[in-house]
């Protein structure tokens, strides 16, 4: 076995976002949320995710602003450390080193320098009893602290960390359990217990689920699984404490959270409904209809934002007057994803089951979800115990122009519904369109579905557990020049039930898979060419190798044999013992991966199907069943030809693991690459980061230094772009004309008037790096500037919803780009 | 535990009337309790609410406000008079006219010298409050409106008047008004509906809070007459406020059912800062809410569906015991019904009329748990209008069935029935003895050749019967010269003893022989709820409204060894738990030692002769020891037989031939005729 070196698994891209409750900066600026192993960054004015802060190595399990500097994020960790980051420039500060998992972090303004852990009462991971830690964080130079020194608070606290509040101005401290209120004040250093009946008459149903504290007032507020909202005060005496309660959410609320100023009182369940009740009133008013169950809500100190966190790995931002101002969607992970994780040959985003009925499409390496497609086009009704249509099965062909969707109902009751549809991509909308739809494709549930891998047919082969296996193609009518798919062919063999199909890499063979024998197909005559069998054991997977290793089949049964055939003798090349349950072929490489699942954890080993011996091996990836995996190739290549990771340079792999986390490899040049470009990326304060804010704010930056470094200069550059921008920018906007007479003018003020001089436009256009050039030649530019060009372009890019791929590329080449070079042109101009 | 045939009645149509006004007296522990129909109840707060006193009322006197005066109590009614209640006799003492109209609200101030009543001409009267009447002292300045609701300072210098639309509050030295607070119309309702102030209290502080009809509970500022804060409650009216002694509680009911609690409670703890804060919502009624009252441990309310609840305040009880737990008073602690043992006659008591019915007859032996065959259906046989304007205080027909006695506040009569098969007719007995002009209790001796009227001063007259007419015989005087009515009497099977209970917890017994008091039964701190004696040994049986029994032995003037060991051995926690008072005592002829008493819930037969219950055994162990093998079900048994099969118990009687009646009333047919509640959303509906 090849040594593991320095590849170990990462939440990266597609984790949730909705673990913990996100923080508002104090400006109301930036959102900051906890995503896997980083802190995400985003922009509450656009929603933009701007940076991360990466230096954990497990899941973030608490982030809280410092009340001693508003600029900086404390962050706490599964892998035992708390880290100090200035969020603004994404620095990492400091290190508190614990040593244990850490499960939640609460500060305290009153309490500087001291911070409160939510940990495990001992290091056993095995024991559920939970305690509140006090840690003073000790006054070091370093880099990285050990931290020693501990008081317990409170001890036996409830797993969750929203049963736990710090009260006001950090005067006690107050904690739930269960039927259990406790209160512990700092200052008398006593703890009073309030407890509620576990049954009352009518049944009601008080465990307490979540708790807050008003900031200014001595209340707690308490949220219950029955959905009531109790309201406590005087608990500082046993006896005469006294509270209110109000009612309004039907099942458990998940949680609450008072105002900065404590003038309302937010509260949030499996409803989605925001409900936003008037402290000290019987007002309420509600925010509706916002997607998955409400999980937290935090509110910004100025009062300005609040923003919700919900079960579909979502956060909304919600201005004051109840109003959604933006949202920051995550991958969505439902119960189960039915569909292969897939991706999308066009957009190179993750495909998968999203909303009910929805596909999703996910940009992994923006760490953004794109859309939804609506593939049921049935409203979804929110209910249990409904058989409603669900995405069952997906698949893309080679060049992304043809997507197939199964979908089903009824798998529980004997009345089977199958719709098969097949959506062309339209250029113009650039989305998925409907062409086909077929009902009752099969007779009984598809197993398996692909597309033919070659570039010139199109064909698609379903199975299905009627025994029969299809082959659909595209036809067309010939009055009405409308194309559709249509059957082409129905296969079967000897009356068994095919599982699995795969087409060889040249679309030349279709391997069929009937229980424990493989049949292969030649697609062009329909014609069975060859059978395969290694009894026992039923043919579980099976793949095609890619590229030089394309002669070879690969199949893993249920007894745990992983075989290899080669095609052109019909033989078997090589067979190993292993239980592998997923075959993952590197779509840019001869590497396969198989994920061999052991009792309690998951293996992984990557081989070349010209020799049995495996190119890297990671025992136990994580815990529980690896269902799906796909390999996302790269943007770029990663340069490093270590032998271990070396098959991690062409692509990514991705999979899912049994709780439905998102979890890929990372090479340690990955890591440092990333750490560099967190620390490279500066955020101007004034202005959001948008695309737009890319070109043109530096180019305002860029004409403000000549200006002071250059007295000589005459004239201010681009005098009418600046006047026209000022302009617009700052008259009230009652008294501007129509947007329609100021957009050619202001567009014309953007236009450098061509009067400089050719040559030295040219010089300039030499010093622009081979990408540049490249993509010089797809546009076409004339006589105007190179660098009004890219302005126009910037502006365009905007405006268009869905970008094609060869412009997203650009943009972010743009964006990527250093613009220094423009200064030099400027100057060179003058 | 015996067998017994059961007469299960239900025609007997008894309808409680709605609860209309609340007042507590907080040094007696009294709680004074009004009804619609104008009756007045007296309930005993320290004697788990036992009704002692019950004043009839009268036809067409609605009662608007109860208020004490030191120990007096007044009422005042839309009928535009004040009324003073004798509470020793119980019954009206007099009553003024206040000449303004109707009165909506009468309330005196702290000090006892001087009550306010709100008319509808406007007009604030004060009366002062004399030695033995009221006397009309002026008006404060007349408004325009009528006066709903008034509240004085506990300083007695200021009046807050509640108005349509407003609050007034008076200097009560110079009559002026000083500030005049407009009330927000509600939202909900029609900007031309007015909006009522149903309750106002004044308190020490300067704090005047109002309830009105638009919902809300509202703080005023008496120094500037301004709002404070404004608490919407409900979205129907707040129509009654009390605030607790020492004014850091006050509860507001809601036509919607349900009482609010409001504390005064600081914002920051341990700061004196302080700020009323809508706390807890006890949800207990059905109806509208007419009345609240919070006394030192416990919210009291009572309204339209005619029960009075009172909620306990766990954080003010001390100790939790039987005494801190809800309770629902929804049955009078007396008898309504009597019984012709001999006749088979049931003679019910209706506020203003009397029904006397014939009981069916079955036939046929069965198993025990089923019903039999009904042979002969009840039979109504009259129905006895009463005289005048006023209510029925008590009635009883005689054991043999032939005569017929009630009594109002102001008159007796007698009637003789008779019966012949299908023919019913009754004559008025004309010429009764002067002693029996009016009674508090009445008793016929079990032959019936006696009539027992108690009367003032705790005294009780003895008249004989035959068939010309009645006869005066004697007067018995306790020796105690208490003055409290008589609640309770009960003569001996053998007519040798009479034994009268009032409302001073007194025991009398007499001996009817001699026509002298014979004893006197020590004096136990709860009142009796029922007593009867034993029909071979003259033992008397005593079962107070603590859920405490005591039996005295007649001859020996002392309690019986069985009494003493009940006392030793305490009786059983959920025995004592019970919320409604026993109200009748039998004894099964066939077995001395068993007593049968039964309350609202529930039939007991208690066996004397088995051992008491211990406080760990099981209380309710019928259906236990029937899985028993026989042996072992001597060792678990216990004296106490519960019997739940019964819905509401009005009352139990026993037959001459040792069936059982039993008067049940459904709780269910009586909130089907009350008139129907506020509608309210309810969730999922």
């Amino acid at each position: 076995m090849v040594e593991k070196i320095d590849i170990r698994v990462v939440r990266c891209g597609g984790s949730k976002i909705n673990l913990r409750a996100p923080i508002i900066s104090y400006d109301s600026r930036f959102i900051l949320c906890t995503s896997g192993d980083l802190v995400k960054v985003y922009s509450t004015s656009t929603e933009e995710w701007i940076h991360t802060l990466q230096g954990h190595t497990n899941q973030i399990t608490g982030i809280a602003l410092n009340p001693a500097n508003h600029l900086q994020v404390y962050s706490c960790s599964a892998d035992g450390t708390v880290k100090l980051w200035d969020f603004i420039d994404g620095i990492l500060i400091k290190t508190f080193v614990f040593g244990y998992p850490l499960f939640s972090l609460f500060v305290s303004q009153k309490h500087e320098g001291v911070i409160f852990l939510h940990c495990p009462v001992s290091t056993k991971s095995e024991d559920e009893a939970f305690q509140l830690v006090a840690v003073h964080l000790p006054k070091s130079a370093e880099q990285e602290v050990e931290v020693k020194e501990l008081t317990a608070v409170l001890g036996d606290i409830s797993p969750n960390p929203s049963c736990t509040a710090v009260g006001r101005e950090g005067e006690y401290i107050a904690s739930a359990k269960h039927l259990k209120l406790h209160v512990y004040f700092f200052r008398k250093q006593r703890t009073f217990s309030f407890s509620l009946n576990a049954t009352d008459k009518k049944g009601a149903r008080n465990a307490f689920t979540c708790i807050a504290c008003h900031p200014k007032e001595d209340c707690i507020g308490t949220g219950h699984e029955d959905g009531k909202i109790r309201l406590w005060r005087n608990f500082n005496n046993k006896k005469e404490y006294t509270h209110s309660t109000m009612h309004w959410h039907h099942n458990a609320v998940n949680t609450l959270c008072f105002t900065s100023e404590g003038t309302n009182l937010l509260s949030g369940g499996i409803e989605s409904v925001l409900v936003q009740w008037h402290y000290g009133g019987e007002k309420k008013e509600f925010l509706p209809r916002l997607g998955g169950s409400i999980l937290h809500i935090s509110a910004s100190s100025n009062g300005q934002l609040f923003c919700t966190s919900h079960s579909d790995n979502k956060i909304t931002v919600i201005e004051s007057s109840l109003k959604v101002s933006g949202v920051i969607q995550g991958l969505v992970k439902g119960e189960e994803v039915l569909t292969d994780l897939m991706i999308d040959p066009r957009s190179k985003s993750l495909v998968l089951n999203g909303k009910p009925g929805h596909l999703q499409f996910y940009s992994l390496l923006r760490d953004k979800h794109l859309y939804n497609l609506d593939i049921v086009q049935q409203e979804y009704i929110y209910e249990a115990g409904l058989d409603q249509f669900e995405v069952v099965k997906a698949a893309f062909d080679v060049k992304g122009s043809w997507l197939a969707t199964v979908e089903q109902r009824g798998q529980k009751s004997s009345d089977l519904e199958i719709f098969l549809k097949l959506w062309a991509f339209d250029e113009q909308t650039q989305s998925f369109v409907l062409n086909t739809s077929i009902a009752a494709a099969h007779e009984d549930q598809i197993m398996s579905m692909c597309f033919s891998s070659s570039e010139e047919t199109t064909m698609l082969v379903t199975t299905a557990k009627d025994c029969q296996f299809k082959a659909w193609v595209q036809g067309s009518e010939a009055d009405t020049q409308q194309s559709f798919w249509s059957c082409d062919f129905v296969g079967s063999y000897h009356n068994l039930t095919p599982t699995n199909c795969s087409f060889s890499a040249d679309g030349s063979l279709l391997a069929v898979s009937f229980q424990e024998v493989i049949t292969v197909w030649s697609p062009e005559t329909w014609e069975l060419l060859s059978t395969l069998c290694q009894p026992p054991g039923e043919i579980r997977d099976l793949c095609f190798g890619r590229l030089s290793c394309s002669k070879y089949l690969l199949g893993t049964t249920t007894k745990n044999l992983l075989c290899c055939w080669n095609l052109l003798t019909c033989a078997l090349e090589w067979c190993t013992s292993l239980d592998v349950w997923t075959l993952l072929p590197d779509p840019l490489s001869e590497n396969v991966a198989a994920f061999s699942y052991q009792p309690t954890h998951t293996d992984l080993f990557v081989f070349r199907p010209s020799e049995p011996r495996p190119l890297f091996a990671h025992k136990s990836v994580c815990s529980g069943k690896v269902h799906r995996a796909v390999f996302v190739p790269r943007e770029e290549l990663l340069a490093r030809c270590d032998e271990g990771s070396q098959w991690l340079n062409r692509s990514q792999l991705y999979f899912l693991s049994q709780d439905m986390d998102l979890l890929t490899f990372s090479t340690a040049t990955e890591d440092d690459r990333m750490l560099a470009a967190s620390k490279r990326l500066v955020v101007d304060d004034s202005v959001a980061v948008t695309p737009f804010y890319l070109l043109l704010g530096k180019h305002r930056q860029q004409q403000e230094k000549p200006n002071t470094s250059n007295p000589v200069t005459d004239k201010p550059q681009l005098p009418q772009g600046s006047v026209a921008i000022k302009e617009l920018l700052h008259t009230a906007a009652h008294v501007l004309p129509a947007a329609s007479v100021l957009c050619s003018l202001f567009v014309s003020s953007l236009l450098i008037s061509n009067t400089g001089v050719r040559e030295e436009m040219d010089s300039s256009e030499q010093e622009m790096d081979s990408e540049k050039e490249e993509e010089d030649s797809e546009e076409e530019i004339e006589a105007c500037d190179s660098q009004q060009e890219l302005r126009a372009q910037g502006s365009v890019d905007e405006v268009t919803p869905k970008l094609s791929k060869a412009q997203e590329k650009e943009l972010r080449k743009i964006r990527k780009t250093d613009f220094s070079w423009m200064t030099g042109l400027i100057d060179s101009k003058s | 535990m015996g067998e017994f045939k059961v007469h299960q009645v239900r025609f007997f149509e008894y309808m409680p009337t709605g609860i209309r006004a609340l007042a507590f007296h907080a040094q007696n522990e009294k709680m004074a309790v009004a009804r619609m129909d104008g009756s007045v109840e007296i309930c005993d707060c320290s004697d788990n609410f036992f009704q002692e006193k019950v004043i009839p009322g009268r036809e067409q006197c609605g009662i608007e406000a109860l208020s004490w005066v030191g120990d007096r109590l007044f009422s005042a009614g839309l009928n535009g008079e004040i009324a003073e209640y004798d509470l020793t006799n119980q019954k009206v003492k007099y009553t003024i006219d206040a000449y303004g109209g109707p009165i909506w609200t009468i309330t005196g101030n702290k000090q006892g010298t001087h009550l306010a009543v709100g008319c509808e001409d406007g007009n604030v009267k004060l009366f002062e409050v004399n030695e033995d009447k009221i006397q009309f002292e002026r008006n404060l300045n007349r408004q325009k409106g009528r006066i709903i609701s008034l509240s004085w300072h506990p300083s007695g210098s200021k009046i807050a008047a509640g108005m349509m639309d407003m609050i007034q509050v008076f200097n009560v030295e110079t009559g002026h008004s000083i500030h005049r607070m407009l009330v927000d119309r509600g939202l909900r309702t029609s900007r031309s509906e007015e909006c009522v102030v149903w309750s106002v209290v004044y308190l020490s502080d300067g704090t005047i809070i109002s309830g009105d009809s638009a919902g809300m509970v509202k703080m005023w500022d008496d120094c500037t007459g301004t709002l404070i804060k404004s608490h919407n409650v409900t979205k129907s009216d707040v129509l009654a406020l009390s605030v607790s002694q020492n004014e850091d509680s006050l509860v507001a009911g809601t036509s919607e059912g349900f009482v609010v609690q409001f504390q005064f409670v600081s914002v920051v703890l341990e700061k004196d800062e302080k700020e009323w804060v809508r706390t807890r919502t006890f949800k207990n009624h059905t109806h509208d809410i007419r009345a609240v009252a919070e006394i030192t441990t416990a919210v009291v309310s009572g309204g339209m569906d005619t029960q009075l609840v009172v909620r306990p305040l766990l954080d003010k009880v001390e100790v939790r015991s039987t005494a801190s737990a809800l309770r629902k008073i929804l049955f009078p602690h007396r008898r309504l019904v009597s019984c012709a043992k001999k006749a088979g006659l049931m003679l019910f008591q209706y506020p203003s009329h009397l029904e006397l019915w014939r009981l069916g007859e079955s036939e046929g032996q069965a198993i025990p748990g089923s019903s039999l065959p009904i042979i002969k259906k009840p039979e109504k046989l009259l129905l006895l209008k009463v005289k005048g304007e006023e209510h029925i205080r008590c009635s009883i027909v005689s054991p043999c069935g032939e005569w017929i006695a009630y009594s109002t506040a102001s008159s007796l009569r007698l009637y003789r029935l008779n019966c012949d098969n299908n023919n019913v007719s009754i004559t008025k007995i004309s010429k009764l003895p002067k002693v029996l002009s009016s009674a508090n209790q009445l008793c016929f001796s079990p032959d019936s050749s006696h009539l027992f009227s108690a009367s003032i001063e705790s005294s009780v007259h003895m008249v004989s019967l035959n068939q010309l007419g009645c006869k005066y015989v004697a007067t018995l005087k306790p020796k105690s010269g208490s003055k409290q009515a008589i609640h309770l009497l009960t003569a001996s099977e053998d007519g040798k003893w009479l034994a009268s209970a009032n409302s001073d917890h007194e025991v009398q017994v007499y001996n009817l022989q001699k026509r002298k008091a014979h004893c006197t039964v020590p004096i136990y701190s709860s009142a009796v709820s029922a007593m009867a004696f034993h029909p071979t040994t003259n033992c008397l049986f005593m079962v107070h409204a603590d859920q405490q029994m005591f039996e005295f032995s007649i001859e020996q003037k002392q309690y019986t060894d069985w009494s003493r060991s009940v006392q030793r051995n305490k009786l059983h926690h959920i025995w004592l738990k019970r919320d409604t008072p026993v109200t009748n005592v039998m004894f099964n002829p066939k077995n001395p030692s068993h007593v049968i008493l039964h309350d609202m819930y529930m039939l007991c037969v208690i066996d004397k002769s088995l051992p008491l219950p211990e406080n760990s055994t099981q209380f309710y162990n019928q259906l236990t020891l029937k899985s028993l093998p026989a042996e072992e079900r001597k060792f678990y048994s216990h004296a106490f037989k519960i019997c739940k099969t019964f819905r509401e118990i009005l009352c139990v009687e026993q037959m001459l031939d040792q069936s059982l009646v039993v008067v049940e009333r459904p709780l269910m047919d009586i909130t089907t005729q009350l008139p129907a509640p506020i509608k309210q959303k309810k969730f999922a509906t």
